[in-house]
Formats: C-alpha cells, structure tokens, sequence
C-alpha cells in the first residue's frame, strides 16, 4: 500500500476545464484563481478590486454559478468546469447583454463590466421574470465605482424582457 | 492583499481528512467554501501551514429527514438552503436566513459547516442553530460526538471544536405545527454584515405565545438564547405589541458595550426596533 499523503503541497497539480477546454497546470497553492488566469493564463478579462470579496469584479462561473475569483484557491478547481468573461464572449453566450450594456453606456470605465455580466448571466438563466428590485439586489455584490447601476439594472432589465419575447 | 504561503491538500475520504488533520498537530485549517476564510487569508489575519480542502467530501453532503429530525451536512451551500423544499417545509427560518448572508456568488460557495465553525458574531446561521436547538455532529480520529449549538459557541469567533475535529453534520429538530419563526436583519448595505440581527422560533399554540426562543446576532459576542426576551414574550397575544417590561429584557439580555462604529445605547435602539418589527411579523401570520 502506498503511503498516504498527510501533509500537502506549495505545488498543487490542476485538471480542470477552462472554458470548455481541458486545463492542466502546476500553480501554487496560495495563488487564488482570479491572480492564476490573468499572470499564469493571461485571461486578464477578470478584474481584480479589493482581493476580499466585496467588490465582485473578479467574479467568474465554477460549474455555472457565480464565485469570487479571488476567494477561490486555484488550486480548488481540479475536476470542475471555469468560465471566464472570455469563453462566455468567445460563445457568444453574453452577445444580448453586453450590446445592450454597451447601447446603454452601463460599461463606463469597464473596469466592474465583467463581474456585472456574470452576475446578470447567472440571474437571467433561471428564465424567472424579476422585479427590477430583484434585479438590484441579485446585482448587489457587484460595486460599479463609477456609480452607473441606473444604466446596468436597466440593460438587464431589457435583456429580461427580449429573451422572455422569444 | 496576497496571503501567505501554505500547503494545500484534497482528501480522498473524511476518513483521510481526520488522518491529516490529526498529523498537523493544529497548524492545518479545513477549508471548505472559503469565503470567510480566504478573505482572512488574503489580508494577512491568519496564516496557516496547511489548508485541508474538505470541500469535494461526499460524506459531508448528506441531507436526510429522519422522524422528527432533518440533518444537513456540513457542506450544504447558503443557496441550497435557499432552494431546498425540505429547508422551505420544516425549517423555514433558514429559508428566511439564507437571503441575507452575503451575495449570490458568496451563497454560491460558502457553508452551513463553515459558517458554524468561524463563529462570527454577526453571522447568520449560527444565531439560527442556536434558535433551532440544533445539534452539531463533530469528528475526528476519535470518532463523533454531538454538541448543543447552545454550547457550542464560546465566544467571539470561539467555538467548542478541538484541534483536528470537523463539522460533519447540523442536526434540526423538525419545526412542529403551531411553531413559527421570524428573521430580522439591519445593515448598512444588503448583503453586509448586519449590525444587529434577530432569529426567532415561537410556540404560538391557542393565539398565545407558550415558549420563544430569540436569538440576537451582531451586537453580541456570540450566538446565544436571550433568556430575558424570550421569557418575556411568554403570555403576549396578538399583536405581540412592545412593553417597558420587554424593552428592558433586551437591554438587560443584550448588555453590549460601545464599539468604534456603534454606541452600546445604538445597539439596544435598533434590537428593539427588530424586535417590535419580527413580533409585528408573527402577529400578522397569526392573524391571517
């Protein structure tokens, strides 16, 4: 029998998928996942903010729901499935949302624009019809320091209501 | 805003888990959703020589409804109890709770286990444990024992739990007919940290209430019965109004000190204000 492992590792083996591709890499066991795709990856479409999971700029999708990039180790993603801003722009599944984010003008500096089109993603896939103050506090997590949420729950809004047309 | 170096390992079975927690000697740290913790981590608060990913454990995921009891293991998400019709049908404080932990993407990855073992005075669920009359199932090498979540908070962010023990499981006598909860929560923003917050359970047989369980949270160092309060509610009939009798219970259960962001007499205004509001809510279920 083998000796079983007690103590762990700095280096930690990843097998993931990342947006829909197979992923393996060695990462450090400290380096949190929003930090590993943009320095070791370079998918620098996940923002970071505040690194403590207030802001929601580093939000990205672990087995489809919503999570904070940065309160999530890189090396917690072996056998799961990660979706950043760029494979969901790459399928085209987020085209409705960030035409209507960018008519609208709810992408000001950009800088929250990724979190805020994940967030709305994961809310808009139930198919739920929502008041827009479900609408304001699902988004609520996400902090636009340019203050543009006027402009981002009415994008979502109009999104809700094409898709709930077709 | 990076944290300190440590090593990482996913074990293959709780029976491996209690093995290399045991080996640590309490320098090794479960982490399970890690949303409190990787905040911790990442402004330097603590820095542990090993994290034990507890996260993927099968044994940990069980939810089971057995007699009068439900348990839920460690790993149940805020989202499930959120989604779960067996939370929504026997436990509904819970469902009531979940909304105010955190965000969705928080709710997405933190745990019932992890939650109740940080012990945060401000959080949610174990204010709701300890109004449920839960009982925590711990492990480790030794084996299982049950706590009373009444005794398992010992104080700020200080729990029962001994080195190398895990939560494996949170055990809630199934809320009988006639029984009802309320849930209140005050904080600056949605989603943050509540300043003061209320779980409350209420035998509300014959329009009376017969016995109560209230369970303030955020302005107290841990999740406790307000024996006062809740005696003090004892007799009261619809609409459950507010008294000088019952105003000075939560001053005298509550007792907080001056904090730099909130004065001890803020406190016990805003304790009372939920108070009225969680009453006013039972009064109007009663009635309806």
């Amino acid at each position: 029998m083998s000796t079983t492992d007690l103590s762990g590792h700095e280096d930690i083996e990843v097998d993931a998928t990342l947006n829909g591709k197979p992923l393996r890499r060695r990462v450090k066991a400290r380096q949190h996942l929003a930090d590993f795709l943009r320095q070791e990856l370079e998918l620098t479409g996940t923002h970071l903010g505040c690194e403590h999971g207030i802001c929601g700029a580093c939000t990205v999708l672990i087995d489809g729901r919503t999570a904070r990039g940065c309160l999530t180790l890189a090396a917690q993603i072996s056998g799961k499935s990660v979706e950043t801003i760029e494979g969901l722009t790459e399928n085209g599944m987020l085209a409705d949302l960030q035409k209507e984010f960018i008519e609208r003008n709810a992408a000001q500096c950009g800088f929250c624009s990724s979190g805020m089109l994940l967030t709305a993603h994961e809310l808009l896939l139930s198919g739920e019809t929502l008041s827009r103050a479900d609408i304001r506090e699902a988004m609520s997590g996400n902090m636009c320091r340019c203050t543009g949420y006027h402009a981002i729950i009415d994008a979502v809004e109009a999104v809700m209501t094409t898709r709930g047309r077709r | 805003m990076k944290s300190r170096s440590f090593r990482y390992i996913r074990p293959a079975s709780l029976a491996h888990a209690y093995q290399v927690l045991a080996d640590a000697n309490g320098d090794a740290v479960p982490i399970a959703g890690g949303q409190s913790l990787l905040a911790g981590l990442n402004m330097r608060l603590s820095a542990p020589k090993l994290l034990v990913d507890i996260g993927d454990l099968r044994e940990l995921m069980h939810h089971s409804h057995v007699g009068d009891v439900v348990r839920l293991g460690a790993l149940t998400r805020h989202g499930d109890l959120l989604r779960s019709e067996l939370v929504r049908k026997h436990l509904p404080l819970l469902t009531q709770a979940a909304p105010h932990i955190g965000h969705i993407a928080i709710r997405n990855r933190g745990t019932l286990g992890g939650s109740l073992a940080y012990a945060d005075p401000a959080a949610e669920l174990p204010a709701c444990a300890v109004a449920l009359g839960a009982t925590l199932v711990l492990g480790s090498c030794a084996g299982e024992r049950e706590v009373k979540a009444e005794d398992f908070f010992k104080g700020l962010f200080e729990t029962d739990l001994r080195p190398g023990e895990l939560i494996v499981a949170v055990k809630f006598p199934v809320v009988e007919n006639g029984t009802a909860a309320g849930f209140a929560e005050l904080s600056r923003r949605h989603g943050d940290f509540a300043m003061v917050g209320l779980a409350a359970i209420v035998d509300m047989q014959r329009d009376r209430i017969d016995g109560a369980r209230l369970v303030y949270f955020g302005c107290v160092d841990r999740a406790k019965v307000a024996h006062a309060v809740s005696a003090a509610v004892v007799g009261l009939r619809p609409p459950l109004a507010m008294s000088a009798a019952l105003e000075s219970a939560i001053s005298q259960d509550l007792a907080p000190d001056d904090t730099p962001d909130m004065r001890a007499d803020t406190k016990v205004h805003l304790a009372k204000v939920l108070t009225r509001r969680v009453l006013g809510g039972l009064a109007a279920r009663a009635a309806a």
